[in-house]
């Protein structure tokens, strides 16, 4: 099925696999990559990418199957072992001391003792030869997003790699800064290296991948020429089956509506030195719409959530005005009690508690507000009551599980996203405030979600979606914001907004914030 | 080669129940490779070690006594423990409610009448929350840790006691003595079965707080929140449980009970303050807290089998003529496989460093995904 080759594969895997319990999350897996190609691994959250790629890379061992490298079978038992291999890898999520400076950090990886000036000259060399402009001597802190990555990709790029496996890349970069990496990519292929590029953004696949493997529930389902494909043909592949189109209707009469969440200049001083301030943001979201703010993670989404929730309060008591009464100076139980209903980025832990059963996670965020219901004499839960009313929520969000009301750690990550939505959406709450709805949810509960926000929103509630993924915030939003270095852009209508007015936005480049756009450089 | 510990996938529910009865057995071994290397054969140590401690009914009396003030300030610390607070000042705050509690019976020994006895209960569990609130107020106000505040006050309690039996509060007509005036006789709390031995009213104060903590715990929207803020603090934050008041409610309330169980004791199997009135109850409890798997039904049975360390010792000491530290070894021995064991049922423990193994057919799981 493969595509021709010339030369031999420099990378061969056969029948790997590895169990995690009872979870096969790779099942006899079979990859070839040959010399200079850029290979594109596809395949939905929890398809089995990232475990196929640490078995790679030394950081987990397989169960079974054979790994070969130039034709030789070997045993990667380390990153160390990878490394010496030649093989590289940027991860998705950064692991970069922010105190120290890029140089120092790429000293870290090296460890082989040469001075860091030394490293920082060749680390800036290989920096401009490859277009990815960086000052070895800035302080990690003080970099962005797209910075950051390039500091992986240089400390990668040091040790002389053959094979370079980039995990989800552009899943914090602007799409101007995905270009870049785009040419710098294509650059190392015509060096005759190779490139295992793992995402599930199929657009970009199409564009820069010569051939690709897709991956579902841990099996290989096919090899395919991404160029050869459509879209919607590799999103087959991925998810099995077609997926339902969301459906919008048109939000009508919002001018008229009334506001029902407020933010007036919102400031937070910043709460560690490498937390992100916010800056004067002001928002109103109307009864009957969706509001989407985009930007690129880490530039004050998390901060401003919990500034909205009242995680964290306000010295100034009008700065969130919900239904029309400021909800600065209450906690999140006094804003919950007006209304209002938040569903926080990261599952468990925040918004689940991993060991405790789906019943008692109903309680967590809805002891309050739904008091009476659950809550009798003298403080004592009523068991029935929370049981009941967490199957009803099951049923209807169609979260599947293994148990009739197991704990939440138990649930994979898509179906406990659909459960901790339904619980909010289960209030029918006036505001709804969401941070990341479907980060890692497969494509078809990702569907059922955005739909449900819709109509939440439809039926007359005020909805604001925080969202690194602009395909959704495009699907679901009657106005998109941009967040960018803890300001807010103004609201831009979804007939008027585009990817690349986004993307700018996004970068920084908003008019009357000229300082903050050099960081894109 | 190293050791390392890896997290097991799942808990074993049978591991986790029969661990404290694995962790007592691997106790009695290590005990008799003690008793062996002291010179005495183990069997006769342990009869006398832990059957003829509990072979008479006065017996069983002595049992309750030395159960009570266990359990009591067990079931407190249990809360604490679950809310991941760590209150280790629980002897402290034992002392203190002995002496708060002590109030009426020293400097009022003329006041008599029924009021009095519930006046001093109600006195010994202020006291002991008073005292529990300074480190809760420490930790919360200026982020100081708890567990060396909660510690060091036990050793300002001791010395405050020991000061004020030998200074303003000892019985002028006790030939020098360090000790307070025997309490009056309705500052005494009643026996519960007299005819038949020493046991008071403080071992049902004991099971009525594991009842009453019990269904605070499970049935309760208050034992749900400290059950949500220990396992998950930033989910409890999201709830609007607020952890500042946790640690105040957690450490009031152990420290309360920890309070009643120092005035129980007192007021109960002692009558009056001498400059040591707890063979380390406070401590011994947090033992008791963890074998009993910090639920207070488990315990209320860890309690007993502590209690029976205590009178153990005692035994041996008379019978055999071994230091009655020997008690603490055997408590120390038993938390240390308590804690052992509980590990073992969350990780294994995978050596590394040698070649690594071979990989072998992965074996084939039928509806996995």
């Amino acid at each position: 099925m493969s595509a021709d080759q010339d030369g031999a594969n420099l990378l061969e895997v056969r029948g790997l696999t590895k169990i995690f319990g009872t979870l096969t999350a790779c099942d006899h897996v079979d990859l070839n990559i040959a010399k200079g190609e850029i290979h594109a691994l596809l395949g939905e959250n929890g398809a089995g990418k990232s475990t196929l790629v640490k078995m790679l890379f030394g950081s987990l061992e397989p169960n079974s199957g054979e790994i070969f490298w130039n034709g030789q079978a070997v045993r990667i038992t380390s990153p160390g072992t990878a490394k010496k291999l030649g093989i590289g890898m940027v991860f998705q999520h950064f692991s970069l001391f922010e105190a120290l400076t890029a140089a120092e950090n790429i000293a870290l990886s090296l460890d082989d003792g040469s001075p860091i000036s030394t490293i920082a000259a060749k680390a800036r060399a290989l920096s401009y030869s490859y277009g990815l402009p960086l000052d070895p001597l800035s302080l990690v802190g003080d970099l962005s997003v797209g910075e950051r990555q390039r500091i992986e990709i240089i400390r990668c790029l040091l040790q002389t790699p053959q094979l370079i496996i980039l995990d989800e890349p552009t899943s914090v970069l602007t799409p101007q800064e995905a270009d870049k990496l785009f040419e710098t990519l294509e650059r190392l292929r015509s060096e005759g290296k190779s490139i295992l590029y793992i995402s599930h953004r199929l657009e970009e696949v199409k564009r820069i991948c010569d051939r690709a493997t897709v991956l579902r529930h841990g099996k290989v389902v096919g090899h395919c020429n991404p160029r050869q494909e459509t879209a919607s043909s590799l999103a087959r592949m991925m998810v099995g089956n077609e997926v339902q189109a969301v459906v919008r209707a048109p939000a009508e009469g919002i001018e008229t509506a009334p506001v029902l969440l407020q933010i007036r200049e919102l400031t937070r001083k910043p709460a560690t030195p490498f937390s992100i301030p916010l800056r004067n943001i002001n928002l109103e979201v109307r009864a009957g719409e969706v509001i989407g703010i985009a930007g690129v993670a880490g530039n004050g989404q998390g901060e401003f959530f919990e500034s909205v929730s009242g995680e964290v309060l306000q010295e100034d008591t009008g700065s969130v005005r919900i239904r029309g009464k400021d909800a600065g100076g209450l906690a999140i139980t006094g804003r919950r009690l007006m209304g209002a209903a938040f569903v926080p980025e990261e599952r468990l832990g925040h918004g689940a508690a991993p060991r405790m059963r789906l019943s008692e996670n109903l309680l967590l965020s809805r002891h309050a507000t739904d008091g009476k219901m659950f809550v009798g004499a003298g403080g004592m839960v009523k068991s029935d009551a929370i049981y009941t009313a967490a199957q009803r929520i099951i049923k209807a969000m169609d979260v599947r599980k293994s148990a009739p009301d197991p704990e939440a750690a138990a649930l994979s990550g898509g179906n406990l996203q659909k459960f901790i939505v339904g619980r909010e959406l289960d209030r029918r709450p006036s505001v709804l405030v969401v941070n990341q709805p479907t980060w890692g949810v497969d494509a078809g509960a990702a569907a059922h979600i955005r739909q449900a926000l819709i109509e939440l929103a439809r039926s007359g509630s005020a909805v604001l979606v925080i969202s690194q993924d602009l395909d959704e915030l495009f699907e679901i939003s009657d106005a998109i914001t941009v967040m960018h270095n803890g300001e807010l852009s103004k609201p831009l209508p979804i007939a008027e907004a585009t990817f690349e007015k986004i993307g700018l936005l996004m970068g920084g480049a908003e008019p009357g914030h000229a300082e903050h756009t050099l960081e894109t450089a | 080669m190293r050791l390392e510990l890896v997290k097991r996938p799942q808990r074993s529910m049978l591991f986790s129940a029969l661990s404290p009865f694995i962790a007592f057995v691997l106790t009695i071994i290590a005990g008799a490779i003690m008793f062996a290397l002291l010179g005495v054969n183990p069997l006769t140590a342990f009869r006398i070690y832990f059957i003829e401690p509990i072979s008479q009914v006065w017996q069983l009396h002595e049992l309750a006594i030395k159960a009570a003030p266990l359990i009591l300030i067990a079931v407190g610390l249990s809360v604490c423990y679950k809310a991941n607070i760590w209150n280790i000042g629980a002897e402290g705050q034992f002392i203190l409610g002995g002496i708060v509690g002590s109030i009426f019976p020293v400097l009022f020994p003329q006041f008599e009448g029924p009021l009095v006895l519930p006046l001093m209960l109600l006195f010994g569990m202020v006291g002991g929350a008073a005292y529990a609130a300074i480190p809760a107020l420490l930790k919360t106000r200026f982020n100081t840790n708890e567990i060396l505040t909660s510690l060091m006050l036990v050793y300002v309690a001791q010395l405050f006691l020991d000061w004020l039996v030998r200074g303003p509060w000892r019985d002028p007509q006790g030939h020098g003595f360090p000790q307070t005036i025997q309490f009056n006789d309705s500052a005494i709390l009643p026996e519960l079965l007299p005819e038949s031995g020493r046991a008071n009213w403080g071992f049902v104060f004991a099971l009525v707080a594991a009842m009453l903590i019990w269904i605070l715990m499970s049935r309760m929207l208050k034992g749900f929140e400290v059950r949500v803020l220990g396992s998950s603090p930033r989910a409890g934050r999201f709830a609007g449980f607020g952890l500042n008041r946790m640690v105040f409610f957690t450490f009031l309330l152990s420290g309360a009970l920890a309070g009643l169980a120092g005035i129980s004791e007192i007021s109960g199997a002692i009558g009056q303050l001498q400059p040591v009135i707890s063979p380390g109850y406070g401590f011994t409890a947090i033992i008791v807290a963890f074998l009993g798997r910090l639920n207070p039904l488990g315990i209320v049975a860890a309690g007993l089998v502590l209690a029976l360390t205590y009178l153990g010792g005692e035994a041996v000491q008379s019978a055999l003529g071994i230091s009655d530290k020997v008690a603490r070894v055997f408590q120390g021995m038993l938390l240390f496989f308590v804690l052992g064991c509980d590990t073992l049922i969350h990780y294994r423990i995978r050596l590394t460093g040698f070649s690594a193994p071979k990989l072998e057919a992965a074996p084939k799981l039928e509806g996995a995904r």
